[in-house]
C-alpha cells in the first residue's frame, strides 16, 4: 500500500537540511568567513541589514552564510533573531543634519551649501565586467589598500557636519517646502508593536518603508515615476554617511551616552508643485526616505512613495498607502508565495468534489 | 407585484417624512454663516469664514402618497437635499422623522449602522448617472437582488422571482435579469435603478434628476413609467430637477430652491400659475 | 579587527519556555480573551517574526505558544495527517522549547493545533482547537481593502458577500465555494473558519469546545467559544451541504464516513482512498475504535 508512513516526513526535513549543508560546503574554496562578507559584499549587509530591521553587520554577514547568498532568506533569519531580543530602551532621535558624510548630492541645483561629494558609488563606472578580480591575490590587494590609502589628504575641515547645511532647509527656510513636521515622538506609531492599521500616520508608513523589501518598493515606485501617479520627483537631497546613536543618560540628569554610530541613507525628494488650498501659496511638496546602511535605489524609492501616499484619492496602485505597504514587506510576501507549496490536498479535495458535482460527474 | 412584506398601510396625509432646519455645510462655519449666506445674498459662500453653506434652514413635511417636485437651478442645493435625506452626505445640522418613528432624530448623531437601517428599510433612491445607483459589474438581477439581501431576504427563488417581476413591471426584458446593466442602453439603466428601488417596497422614493441626459422620447417614457408607478403603489416621492416641465408633470406640491434656501413652497399649480418670489417667476418665465 | 572581535559576548541562547517571551504571550492571550468575548470579530496582534516563515503557521503557532503548559499533550496535523511535513516541522519546535507530551490520538491531546482540519472524534469540551489561517477576512472574496473590509463588518454591511454567492447560484446551479466556507457566528461577525473542508463546519456549530484562530501574517485572532452557533452562509431554499465521496471507502480502515483523500498510488497509478485523519485511520486499524460508516446526517443533504 502506498500509503505515507507517519514518520516519513521527520527524516525528510532532516535529510534536506544536512543536503542543504552539503551543498554550501562541498567544493575546493576555503569556508567564507562573516569578515570576508562583511569586508567584501558591504552592500549586500547592508541591504540585508535593512530589509531585516536590524543593525547589526555582524549579523547580517552571518544570516547571508547561512541562506546561501538568498538575500529574503536572510533578512528573514534576522527579523526572527530580532525577535528575541529584549528590547532595552529608546535611542534619541538621531540627527542626520550632522551626519558624517560619506556621500551628498542634490539634483536640484547645481552647487549646494558644502558642495556636491561624490563618495563611493558605481554611478559611473562603465558596467564592464572585471576579470581580474578573479585572481585577486592578498598581496596585491595589500597593495592597492596601502597605496590608496598613503594618497589621502586631510580634509576635516570641509568635512564637518556643520558644512553641510541641508538643502530641505533652504527651500524650507525661503517657503517654497512643505513645512517640517512637529518634532515630537508621543504620538508615534512603533510598527514592531502593533499590527498595520490604516490610514496609517506618516510614522508609521515611513518605517514599514525602512524595512520593506528593496525590489518591491522599485517597482511599485517605478510604476509612479513612470505614469502611474505622477510624482516627478527631483532629488533636492541624497545623503549616505555614519549618524551617531545616543541615549538619555540613565542617570545624570540632562547628560547624554553616545552607544556608537549606524551608516543611514537618507533622501528627500521634492515633487511638483500643485494647487494650494485658501490662502496658503504653492509650495513643492516633499517626499522622504530613509533607510540602514548604504541603499540608495531603496531610499529614493521610499521617497517618492511617501510622497505619492499622500495624494487625497488614490488613483494608482502607488498612491494607494495599504496597497503600498502591505506588499512590500520581503519576509510577508516571500513567506506567503512559498506556503502555496505546502500540501493543500484538502483544500483541492473540497475543489475537486465541488467542481465534479457541478459538472454532474461521480466521485 | 411585491411580495415581500410590507410595512402596514400609514393613515392618509399621513406625514411620512419630516424635516426640521435641515443643514449641510462645508468648512469649519462661524456665526455670520446664516446671515451672511443664502437666497437674499445671491451666495451660498460665506465672505467672514470661507464656509460654504450648501443646505439652509431646509424644512418641510412630505405626507403619504404625495409626490414633492424640488426645482432649482445648479446650485441651489436640490441634489444635497435628497443625498443628506438618503444618507449619501452627512448633514450638519437638522433633524429628521420617519414614519414610524416617534420623534424626529438629530441626523448628527444617528450612527452609521442605524442609517444603513433607515434607509435600507424606508427609502429607495434613483439618481441621474445610473453608475452611481447601480454596480455595473454584476448582472441586473444582482443589482436588484442587493436590496433585498441588505434587508435580510436569504431565499434565492423569492429573490429570484421579485426581482424577476420588478423587472418586468420597469418593462425590461425578461433576459436581461442576468445581464449587466455596462451592456444596456441609458434609458434601461435608469429602469433598473427603479427596479432596485423599488426592491423592498419603501414608502420614500428619492429621484435626483432621473430623466437629464436622455434622450426626449425616453424620457417620457421614464417619467409615465413613474407616474403608473405612484398610481398603483401609492407610493411618496421628492423629485428634484432643474427642469420645470418634469415637475409640471410629476409634482403635486414644490419647493424652489436657492443658494441652498427654499425661496417659495406651494402647490405646484399655483407656483406655475402665480409665482410669488421674483427668483420662482424668473424660473417659470424662463421655461419655453 | 578580528573574526573574534565580532562574536557577540553572550553565551548561546536559551529560549523561553514555548520561545515567545512572556510580554508577547501575555499580548496574545489579551488580543485572544478579547476574541472569545467577541465571537467571530477580527482582533490584530502585534504577531513579531518568528523562525517559522510567515504563511506557515505562525498565526496557530503563536496562539499554541502563548496557551501551552508543562502539562499540556498536544497533537499537530496538516491536512489531517500528524506525519505531514509542515505538521512534522511545528511539532519540533513545540517540543524543542517545551518538553511536553505529544500524541496522534485526539482524545489524548489537550491541545490539538491544525491546519485545514478538524478530527472525525469531536472534540470535547476540555480541548483546544487551534486553527492556523492563512486569509482571515472572508470579505475578501468581494473586497480588497482592507479599510472596507473592517468598515463593512463594523456596519454588519454584508450585502456584497450574498450578492457574489446570488451571481454564483445564478451561473453555477448552485454555491460553488468549497474549502473556507465563510459562517455567520453568533448571528453577528462573518467569519472565514480557515480553509476547513465543508465536511469539519458542522463540527464547529454548537460545539462543546473552544475554537481560536489565528492569522499570523495578517496579524490577527478569532474565536468561537463553546457552544456558540456557527451557521455557513446559505439561500433558505438552497441548504449548505458537505462533500460526497459515492461509495468510496477508506483503503486502510474501511470507513465510509470520513473525509476520504484521493491518493494515487506511486508504483501502478491506481486512484484510491484513504481518511484524511491518519491518527483516526490508525485507531481503527488498531481496533480501539470502529470505522465511521457514511449516514445521511439528520438535517442535511448528504449530496456533494
Amino acid at each position: 500500500m502506498g500509503y505515507v508512513a507517519v514518520q516519513g516526513g521527520i527524516t525528510a526535513i532532516e535529510n534536506s537540511e544536512k543536503l542543504n549543508r552539503y551543498l554550501r560546503s562541498r567544493g575546493d574554496s576555503a569556508p567564507l568567513s562573516v569578515l570576508q562578507i562583511i569586508e567584501q559584499m558591504g552592500l549586500l549587509v547592508d541591504k540585508v541589514m535593512g530589509e531585516g530591521g536590524l543593525y547589526s553587520a555582524f549579523h547580517a554577514a552571518l544570516a547571508i552564510k547561512q541562506a546561501s547568498g538568498d538575500p529574503l532568506e536572510a533578512a528573514f533569519l534576522l527579523r526572527a533573531y530580532r525577535s528575541t531580543l529584549r528590547r532595552l530602551a529608546d535611542s534619541l532621535p538621531v540627527r542626520t543634519a550632522e551626519m558624517r558624510i560619506h556621500r551628498r548630492i542634490s539634483a536640484a541645483f547645481k552647487t549646494i551649501p558644502g558642495g556636491q561629494v561624490l563618495g563611493s558609488t558605481s554611478d559611473y563606472e562603465q558596467r564592464i565586467l572585471d576579470f581580474s578580480l578573479a585572481k585577486e591575490s592578498e598581496d596585491a590587494r595589500r597593495e592597492a589598500v596601502r597605496a590608496f590609502e598613503s594618497g589621502l589628504v586631510d580634509n576635516e575641515e570641509t568635512l564637518h557636519p556643520e558644512h553641510f547645511r541641508p538643502v530641505i532647509d533652504m527651500l524650507r527656510s525661503q517657503g517654497l517646502a512643505d513645512k517640517a513636521p512637529a518634532a515630537s515622538t508621543e504620538e508615534l506609531t512603533d510598527i514592531t508593536q502593533e499590527s498595520p492599521a490604516f490610514p496609517m500616520e506618516r510614522s508609521g508608513r515611513l518605517q514599514m518603508l525602512a524595512r520593506a523589501e528593496t525590489g518591491g518598493v522599485l517597482a511599485l515606485a517605478y510604476s509612479s515615476m513612470r505614469g502611474y501617479g505622477m510624482v516627478h520627483p527631483t532629488v533636492a537631497e541624497l545623503r549616505v554617511g555614519a549618524v551617531r546613536v545616543q541615549m538619555p543618560h540613565p542617570w545624570r540628569k540632562g547628560a547624554v551616552v553616545t552607544l556608537g554610530s549606524i551608516a543611514l541613507t537618507e533622501v528627500e525628494i521634492v515633487a511638483s508643485p500643485e494647487k494650494s488650498e485658501g490662502d496658503e501659496k504653492p509650495v513643492f511638496p516633499m517626499g522622504y526616505g530613509c533607510c540602514f546602511g548604504h541603499n540608495e535605489v531603496k531610499a529614493i524609492s521610499a521617497a517618492v512613495l511617501d510622497r505619492a501616499m499622500r495624494a487625497a484619492a488614490p488613483h494608482a496602485p502607488a498612491e494607494d498607502a495599504e496597497f503600498v505597504l502591505m506588499h512590500t514587506d520581503g519576509v510577508e510576501s516571500s513567506g506567503f508565495c512559498s506556503h502555496f507549496k505546502l500540501p493543500h490536498y484538502v483544500t483541492f479535495q473540497a475543489d475537486l468534489a465541488r467542481l465534479r458535482s457541478m459538472r454532474g460527474t461521480d466521485e | 407585484m411585491g411580495d415581500t412584506a410590507a410595512s402596514p398601510a400609514p393613515a392618509p396625509d399621513a406625514v411620512i417624512l419630516a424635516v426640521e432646519n435641515l443643514e449641510k455645510r462645508y468648512g469649519p462655519g462661524c456665526e455670520s454663516c446664516l446671515a451672511l449666506t443664502g437666497p437674499d445674498h445671491s451666495t451660498n459662500v460665506c465672505p467672514r469664514c470661507g464656509s460654504v453653506t450648501a443646505l439652509r434652514l431646509i424644512s418641510f413635511d412630505l405626507r403619504e402618497g404625495e409626490i414633492l417636485g424640488v426645482v432649482g437651478e445648479s446650485g441651489s442645493g436640490k441634489s444635497t437635499l435628497v443625498q443628506c435625506i438618503y444618507f449619501d452626505l452627512d448633514a450638519t445640522g437638522g433633524r429628521m422623522r420617519f414614519d414610524g418613528q416617534n420623534d424626529a432624530a438629530d441626523v448628527t448623531r444617528l450612527p452609521r449602522i442605524e442609517k444603513r437601517r433607515l434607509r435600507g428599510r424606508l427609502m429607495g433612491m434613483v439618481y441621474q448617472n445610473p453608475m452611481r445607483g447601480l454596480r455595473l459589474d454584476i448582472t441586473s438581477g444582482a443589482n436588484v437582488a442587493e436590496k433585498l439581501l441588505e434587508a435580510e431576504v436569504f431565499h434565492f427563488s423569492r429573490i429570484r422571482g421579485r426581482a424577476q417581476s420588478l423587472l418586468d413591471r420597469t418593462e425590461i426584458p425578461a433576459s436581461y435579469i442576468d445581464w449587466p446593466p455596462r451592456t444596456l442602453s441609458g434609458g434601461m439603466q435608469q429602469r433598473i435603478q427603479i427596479a432596485k428601488a423599488l426592491a423592498n417596497n419603501p414608502p420614500l422614493l428619492l429621484l435626483d434628476e432621473v430623466t437629464s441626459g436622455l434622450d426626449v422620447s425616453v424620457q417620457a417614457r421614464v417619467l409615465d413609467l413613474i407616474r403608473e408607478l405612484q398610481r398603483e403603489m401609492g407610493i411618496s416621492m421628492i423629485v428634484v430637477s432643474h427642469d420645470m416641465g418634469v415637475i409640471r408633470l410629476l409634482a403635486d406640491r414644490t419647493l424652489v430652491m436657492k443658494n441652498g434656501g427654499i425661496v417659495e413652497q406651494g402647490l405646484t399649480d399655483q407656483i406655475l400659475e402665480d409665482p410669488q418670489h421674483p427668483y420662482t417667476q424668473l424660473l417659470v418665465h424662463s421655461t419655453l | 579587527m578580528t573574526p573574534a572581535d565580532l562574536l557577540p559576548a553572550s553565551g548561546p541562547r536559551r529560549f523561553n519556555f514555548a520561545f515567545l517571551n512572556e510580554g508577547a504571550k501575555r499580548e496574545v492571550r489579551r488580543a485572544l480573551l478579547k476574541a472569545v468575548a467577541l465571537p467571530g470579530h477580527q482582533v490584530p496582534f502585534a504577531s513579531p517574526e518568528l523562525p517559522i516563515a510567515r504563511g506557515w503557521g505562525t498565526g496557530g503557532l503563536q496562539v499554541t505558544m502563548s496557551l501551552i503548559g508543562p502539562a499540556d499533550v498536544l497533537k499537530i496535523i496538516d491536512q489531517g495527517c500528524d506525519g505531514s511535513v509542515n505538521a512534522v516541522n511545528l511539532r519540533k519546535l513545540l517540543v524543542a522549547t517545551t518538553g511536553v507530551r505529544t500524541t496522534s490520538d485526539s482524545r489524548e491531546a489537550t491541545i490539538l493545533q491544525s491546519r485545514h482540519r478538524l478530527p472525525e472524534i469531536p472534540l470535547a469540551a476540555h480541548q483546544l482547537a487551534v486553527l492556523q489561517v492563512p486569509l482571515p477576512e472572508p470579505l475578501r472574496l468581494v473586497e480588497p481593502s482592507e479599510v472596507e473590509t473592517r468598515r463593512m463588518h463594523s456596519e454588519a454591511d454584508y450585502a456584497r458577500m450574498w450578492v457574489s454567492l446570488y451571481e454564483d447560484v445564478v451561473q453555477n446551479g448552485a454555491i460553488s465555494l468549497a474549502a473556507g466556507y465563510p459562517c455567520r457566528v453568533h448571528g453577528t461577525y462573518i467569519m472565514s473558519p480557515s480553509p476547513l473542508p465543508r465536511w469539519d463546519l458542522p463540527l464547529l456549530d454548537g460545539a462543546e469546545h473552544l475554537t481560536l484562530l489565528g492569522a499570523g501574517r495578517e496579524k490577527r485572532v478569532y474565536a468561537v467559544p463553546p457552544y456558540t452557533s456557527v451557521k455557513p452562509l446559505e439561500f433558505e431554499d438552497l441548504p449548505f451541504t458537505v462533500e460526497d465521496f459515492g461509495s468510496a471507502v477508506c483503503a486502510r480502515c474501511g470507513s465510509s464516513g470520513t473525509f476520504l483523500d484521493e491518493l494515487y498510488d506511486e508504483k501502478t497509478g491506481a486512484a484510491f482512498r484513504v481518511c484524511s485523519d491518519s491518527g483516526f485511520c490508525d485507531l481503527v486499524r488498531a481496533g480501539v475504535v470502529p470505522p465511521k460508516r457514511k449516514t445521511a446526517p439528520a438535517g442535511r443533504l448528504a449530496h456533494g
